[in-house]
């Protein structure tokens, strides 16, 4: 058993001996393996012999193990978010029965200075359970359990922009706007070691970007059962997951959740992209939300975020979708400070975007900062897209500043009457 | 449950009522195809429970950057044999937010063809032999070739059997039971002559179902393909030189046509296609005049020809259809690129709207 566990631990895909690096006709070639062999030996790279009563098919038969006929009781996962804001934690433990709400689940506590988030001599740091997901890796009734962390004595964490966010959905004003976001997470899949994205040849690039977005076919598309499988650990697990597609950069992606409200947006993009790690980490490639990956004629990746608000939402609401418009005009340069590190090298004003420095708007225009979508315009009430925040955005902070900034703002009178010139919005 | 493969195949019945919808649509090329998936409430048995949808004209040639979305109508539903459960494949066509049909949407044109009171009383069927060839990734040579150099002339590969003279067959197996699980009127498959390349049939199908099955069964095998890690190639002339071209042949018949004294109607019909064969033959796919050069079982593309089991014809007649008098036709001049809402609403229209 010692010999097995000794051997990789994080590629449970098969990977002929030759090879190292996944390149895509090994990609493909070996997930047309996998799906032809089910019964036999699957997963693990293996030091120890093969043979068909090993150890190895005990130990994918334990993974799948349904243990509900023998207990009661199931595996949590405590999912928090590490010290770069954008590292994702976890680790598990039992509970003694299934449950339904997270206020039935215990505190739990971990070693934040193993994560940047404690210094050594001080280093506990609180779990509070925010919400519950069903766990796709283990079935049955385990679950996923998104956190938020604190100190011993009660206060968020720096890093912990959760707390902050949850005021500004309980403040009144915001709740009977019943806001709702629509969330489009973009990311890049990476061959592992060369870090150089799937599918495309190591040391040099493909075709030029136009037959890649929505594509078909093994010359064009590369990592789909990766996105397929997170579709439906999506749904499985109860996040509210609405969409796919493949992205105009070859390797690039896009999956949407929503509509959720105000809170929920949050918690349900951090648990998806907590799925799409533990899945490119299965199939053995790496994940990235790097804004810009690769530098060039080639599309960034962002984090569109779709907004309405009850008013909105109501007749006459194109003109509230107006007013808010001019609302985030004046406040760009805070909502950009807090939409992504390195959106600088994405927002360029090329490659469907529009410039960091320049706020603009526009109806079904994807070269701008803010788009309103035709159905929109036409129906007069409807939502929003704001295009700049980056794909390694912390989905706590961009949706809570976009019911901060329409909702619980006000700008001077004078301010709001230039803006509305330059920006030719009469509200 | 842990590993990917038991994810992407796993049965969200269980789990959910939601269902994932792929929407299909044709891309700027005219033969490109895109798609994108979305969530839906429940199981749907009708395109007009879908709602509509929109994408990004500007990234698939089709709209301006100021001005890009376009607007995807559903139009036939299909199961979907790739996440299965209750899941679909849509098919759509695409329109400006005014409601027009964009340039490269072929299918509304042949939609009001095809409901055309003349053409609804006359049920024309479609059988389409759609041909086409599997080359290597990266060095978009085909399928069981040797690199740098050619296999032995043709003659052993037309539904041959063999490592050495069939390459490809577990994709188009694939392909046949994934087009019946989908609910595509999937009539047949076989090698063909050229090795590598392959055909599958579809039909009989009335109307506009006939175009909406093909494009859909193109949809699964490049997905198919995209799996299995080949490149499929639907150009009408692969290989220059002393190897076969791929069609897409396409059977024909009318109510009449199908009743006693048809064969009088089919001769009348092949009559009409013969006076506009310049205008169909503009239509019926790009690059087909390296295919038609009268050799390799095509007939040449400035010449309009038919004839009983002659394959060497524009238009071949079957043995059993003059024995009987009455039965169909195989026009032989469409490109395997072509696309099939234009020559289906052509053929129609020619024979049954148009007098010379």
């Amino acid at each position: 058993m010692a010999q097995v566990l000794a051997a990789s631990p994080t590629c449970q895909m098969r990977v002929p001996k030759h090879s190292s690096v996944i390149t895509n006709k090994l990609w493909s070639s070996v997930v047309l393996k996998q799906k032809k062999q089910s019964n036999k030996l699957r997963g693990f790279r293996v030091v120890a012999l093969q043979s068909d009563n090993s150890t190895i098919n005990r130990v994918e038969t334990l993974l799948n193990l349904d243990a509900k006929p023998y207990s009661d009781r199931i595996i949590a996962e405590y999912i928090w978010i590490g010290g770069s804001g954008i590292d994702l934690r976890s680790k598990s433990r039992t509970i003694e029965k299934p449950v339904e709400d997270p206020s039935e689940l215990p505190k739990w506590n971990y070693d934040g200075s193993s994560t940047g988030q404690a210094p050594g001599e001080d280093s506990e740091v609180i779990l509070y359970p925010q919400a519950i997901f069903r766990d796709p890796f283990r079935g049955g009734n385990n679950i996923l359990v998104i956190c938020d962390t604190y100190t011993p004595a009660g206060e968020p964490i720096p890093t912990n922009k959760r707390a902050k966010a949850a005021e500004i959905f309980s403040n009144k004003k915001v709740t009977e706007e019943v806001p709702w976001f629509g969330i489009e997470q973009e990311y890049t899949l990476l061959q592992p070691n060369v870090k150089w994205p799937l599918g495309w040849p190591v040391g040099a690039f493909p075709g030029p970007q136009g037959p890649y977005y929505c594509g078909v076919g093994a010359d064009k598309i590369w990592g789909r059962d990766i996105s397929d499988a997170h579709y439906k650990a999506c749904l499985y697990a109860g996040i509210n997951i609405s969409g796919t597609n493949g992205e105009v950069m070859p390797g690039q992606w896009e999956f949407q959740v929503g509509p959720s409200v105000g809170i929920e947006a949050g918690d349900h993009v951090w648990c998806a992209r907590y799925l799409l790690e533990r899945i490119t980490e299965q199939a053995g490639v790496v994940l990235t939300l790097d804004p810009k990956p690769i530098e060039g004629d080639w599309n960034g990746a962002g984090c569109h975020t779709n907004y309405s608000t009850k008013s909105m939402r109501d007749e006459g609401g194109f003109e509230v979708i107006k007013k808010a418009i001019l609302n985030l005009s004046l406040r760009h340069k805070e909502h950009i400070s807090a939409y992504g590190e390195g959106n600088e090298r994405r927002l360029t004003g090329k490659h469907e975007t529009a410039s960091i420095d320049q706020f603009s708007w526009g109806v079904a225009n994807r070269g701008c900062s803010i788009r309103v979508g035709r159905d929109t315009e036409k129906k007069g009430k409807g939502y929003l897209e704001d295009r700049r925040p980056a794909s390694n955005m912390d989905p706590y902070i961009v949706t809570s500043l976009l019911a901060e900034t329409t909702l619980l703002w006000e700008p001077t009178l004078e301010a709001e009457a230039l803006a509305a010139q330059k920006l030719s919005l009469n509200v | 449950m842990s590993s990917l493969s038991d994810l992407v195949n796993l049965n969200l019945s269980d789990a959910t009522d939601k269902i994932i919808a792929e929407y299909i649509w044709v891309g700027g090329s005219g033969m490109d195809m895109r798609s994108k998936a979305r969530t839906l409430p429940g199981p749907v048995t009708d395109p007009s429970q879908l709602p509509k949808w929109n994408y990004d004209g500007s990234s698939t040639g089709q709209a301006p950057g100021v001005d890009s979305e376009v607007i995807l109508y559903p139009q036939a539903i299909f199961k979907d044999p790739f996440r299965r459960g209750n899941n679909i494949l849509v098919m759509c066509d695409a329109y400006t937010p005014a409601g027009e049909p964009i340039s490269t949407n072929k299918r509304h044109a042949a939609a009001k063809v095809f409901s055309h009171p003349d053409v609804v009383a006359e049920v024309p069927w479609y059988g389409i032999e759609q041909e086409y060839t599997l080359l290597q990734k990266d060095v978009n040579w085909p399928v069981g070739w040797p690199i740098g150099g050619y296999p032995g002339p043709q003659g052993p590969y037309y539904c041959g059997i063999g490592a050495d003279k069939s390459f490809g067959r577990d994709i188009v197996d694939s392909h046949y039971k994934a087009c019946i699980y989908a609910g595509i009127t999937i009539s047949g498959i076989n090698g063909e002559v050229m090795p590598g390349q392959w055909e599958f049939q579809v039909g009989p199908a009335v109307g506009i179902s006939a175009a909406d099955e093909i494009w859909v069964a193109r949809y699964i095998l490049e997905r198919i393909t995209e799996i299995a890690g080949v490149v499929v190639s639907f150009d009408p002339k692969p290989i220059p030189g002393d190897w076969n071209g791929a069609g897409a042949h396409c059977n024909y018949s009318t109510k009449t046509m199908r009743e006693d004294g048809g064969y009088e109607i089919i001769k009348k019909a092949i009559d009409k296609l013969g006076l506009r064969h310049k205008e169909h033959i503009a239509a019926y796919g790009e690059g087909n005049e390296r295919r038609l050069t009268g050799r390799h079982e095509t007939a040449d593309i400035n010449t309009f020809l038919w004839g009983v089991a002659n394959r060497g014809a524009s238009i071949r007649v079957g043995r059993d259809t003059e024995k009987e008098g009455k039965g169909y036709f195989e026009d032989r001049r469409p490109a395997s690129n072509m696309d099939p809402y234009i020559v289906t609403s052509m053929i129609a229209e020619t024979t049954i709207l148009w007098n010379p």
